[in-house]
């Protein structure tokens, strides 16, 4: 089944434009001009029930506009959507009671009253009975250890412990597809692991449907199985997580720390005729970049015996790297493959 | 059948889901009370000021029972003090509240749930109200009578409709809030447009000055907006210029208005909807 279907899907906003200066504010009172902007252009993809999906891009690529669409906040201006069996915007009373959002910067609970009462008074909103409440509350109260949370007033609760009764809030009428807008945003590495492990465990025992946008990729690598990744309301790379690794990384690092001062030319001379660049910022320390297809160990093989080597460090591109230099080249094409390995490197690792 | 009865259950939750609306805007109300202490302190002023200077305009007459448009001194002192002290009742920040929502954005997580903005808002008013109406208008309206010449009704027809009009004019004065506040959905700043609000429901009312004592052409445009039914109408009740049949006849202009604010308002949160432009991403 299919928990999430997108086709063709846009959104423009009609922005008014503010003329400058006194004379354009004049002028700007008696008539408006607006400017079209489209924050989402065409986008289509497909999430199977149980799929943890990661949605990613920069800041004003479209990742919230969508969102928006998907739960029924905003009406897309064309194209076609339909979540959990629903078209959120025309549904939107019925649609919202099977889904659970949570976005990170706003808060869902009501700010005067305590966390107990808020859960409560959601209860009655999403209309669930007495029983299913209490089973499901103590199981997520327990698991996001709430006790001592529970009769204190949401405004003084700390972002972590706020943002774990976010997820409760989302999460007590069981929806089958939870949305994520950043969330853990703010959050120190404590709460974000465990967050993610409750995320985790949510997906595997109840088969939620998650669909997370985030900053973090470290979020992404601890969750998802699947990336789409939008730049400009347009989605440029849509599949796992692991091919879009294997697709931009496209060599290893090696560094070297030297007991004794090694040469350049001296490094460059033991690995003659393999593939590799090394580069030095002085006579105790070098990198050697190594082309995917390469052996790591081929590569130290040769130096290990001759040099005085006092530490080894290999470094694996990482995700940050990548998605960092599909931002700035606005695409998740694979950079030409007839360039040379050292061009590419500057690429990646710029 | 058994689904039947869990959407007939479904529904009495959202139902107690409203009311609980009620009650946490009342207790959050009852939280911050001793705001309210100087609100009951401004009122009495206002009271005050609005009844000497009609005891000057009336002069030495008034003693002698003359009336101006239809109201002699004590009518007008009884009218004066039951018009505020019934804005306490119907007065709410709704509008403001709504635009914040739509302005910051937290309209978003309004919308995620499976309620009615608009109700939700309206049932956070009548918490308010409900709060207001009890620490603030009846203890009001007992200081106001040490202090001032009131007259009370005697005739317990006036007392239940007037009761039952106030209700009403709640509720037109929150649908006229609810109005201004969903305008910030097609104006970037509606502040200007809460302001003239403010200024027209006070002064259309009839809560300043009675709409009889306007110039004749204004208060016969006067009768054909909404305002007067909010203060006017209930006012004349409680003073007993409207007597009787005449009860059902205003209360009668206040349905109708009720019914006819629905219109644009169940129609602006429709338009809303469609272009509703999330700000801050």
């Amino acid at each position: 089944m299919t928990a999430i279907q997108v086709q063709d899907l846009r959104k423009t906003f009609k922005v008014q434009k503010n003329r400058e200066g006194l004379k354009g504010a004049f002028a700007d009172l008696f008539k408006r001009e607006f400017q079209e902007v489209t924050a989402v252009k065409d986008i289509s993809f497909n999430i199977p029930e149980g799929e943890i999906c990661g949605y990613i891009g920069e800041n004003g690529a479209g990742k919230s506009t969508t969102i928006k669409m998907l739960t029924g906040i905003l009406v897309p201006t064309s194209g076609s959507l339909t979540v959990g069996g629903y078209v959120p915007y025309l549904e939107r009373e019925k649609f919202v009671r099977n889904i659970g959002v949570v976005f990170g910067q706003r808060s869902q609970l009501w700010w005067d009253i305590g966390v107990i009462e808020s859960f409560q008074l959601l209860r009655k909103v999403y209309r669930v009975s007495e029983q299913d409440f209490k089973k499901r509350l103590d199981e997520l109260v327990e698991r996001l250890e709430l006790q001592e949370l529970l009769n204190r007033p949401v405004r003084k609760l700390s972002l972590g412990q706020r943002m774990r009764c976010e997820l409760v809030a989302a999460l007590l009428h069981n929806p089958s597809i939870l949305f994520l807008d950043e969330p853990t945003i703010g959050l120190d590495i404590v709460v974000k692991s465990e967050i993610r492990e409750f995320l985790k465990d949510m997906n595997r025992q109840h088969g939620t449907t998650i669909l997370l946008t985030t900053h973090d990729l470290q979020d992404i690598e601890a969750l998802c199985s699947r990336v789409i990744m939008l730049d400009d309301g347009r989605i440029i790379y849509d599949g796992g997580l692991e091919d879009l690794k294997q697709r931009w990384g496209t060599g290893r690092e090696v560094i070297f720390q030297f007991g004794k001062a090694t040469k350049l030319q001296q490094l460059e001379h033991w690995t003659e005729g393999m593939p590799v660049s090394w580069s030095a910022e002085n006579d105790l320390g070098a990198k050697v970049w190594i082309p995917l297809d390469l052996n790591v160990s081929d590569v130290l093989g040769r130096v290990v015996g001759q040099a005085d080597i006092t530490d080894i460090k290999i470094i694996e591109t990482n995700t940050d790297d990548i998605v960092r230099s599909i931002y700035k080249s606005g695409s998740a094409e694979k950079p030409d493959e007839s360039a040379d390995g050292k061009d590419e490197e500057e690429v990646i690792h710029v | 059948m058994s689904s039947l009865e869990t959407k007939k259950s479904g529904r009495k939750l959202l139902l107690g889901a409203y009311i609980d609306f009620i009650r946490i805007r009342f207790l959050t109300m009852l939280a911050y009370r001793v705001n309210y202490y100087t609100g009951i302190l401004i009122y009495s002023l206002n009271i005050g000021v609005n009844y000497f200077t009609w005891k000057a305009i009336y002069g030495e007459g008034g003693s002698a029972g003359a009336a101006l448009g239809g109201f002699t001194l004590t009518q007008m002192t009884s009218y004066l003090a039951v018009s505020w002290m019934a804005r306490a009742f119907y007065f709410n920040n709704l509008d403001r509240e709504i635009s914040t929502d739509i302005r910051d954005g937290s309209i978003a997580i309004q919308f995620i749930r499976p309620y009615n903005y608009v109700m939700v808002k309206m049932m956070q008013g009548l918490g308010e109200g409900m709060f207001r109406f009890m620490l603030f208008m009846i203890p009001g309206m007992t200081i106001a009578m040490l202090l001032f010449p009131v007259q009370l009704p005697t005739d317990p027809t006036a007392w239940t409709g007037f009761l039952v009009m106030l209700f009403f004019s709640f509720l037109i004065n929150t649908q006229i809030n609810v109005i201004t506040g969903l305008s910030a959905f097609f104006v970037e700043n509606n502040e200007g447009m809460m302001r003239m609000k403010r200024v027209i429901v006070d002064l259309f009312s009839g809560l300043i000055v009675p709409i009889s004592l306007f110039p004749g052409w204004l208060s016969s445009i006067l009768k054909l907006l909404p305002f007067q039914a909010i203060t006017y109408l209930p006012g004349s009740v409680f003073t007993g210029q409207v007597k009787g049949v005449g009860i059902w006849n205003v209360l009668g202009i206040q349905i109708f208005w009720f019914l006819a604010l629905l219109i644009p308002m169940v129609w602006l949160y429709h338009a809303a909807r469609q272009r509703l432009f999330v700000q801050g991403g």
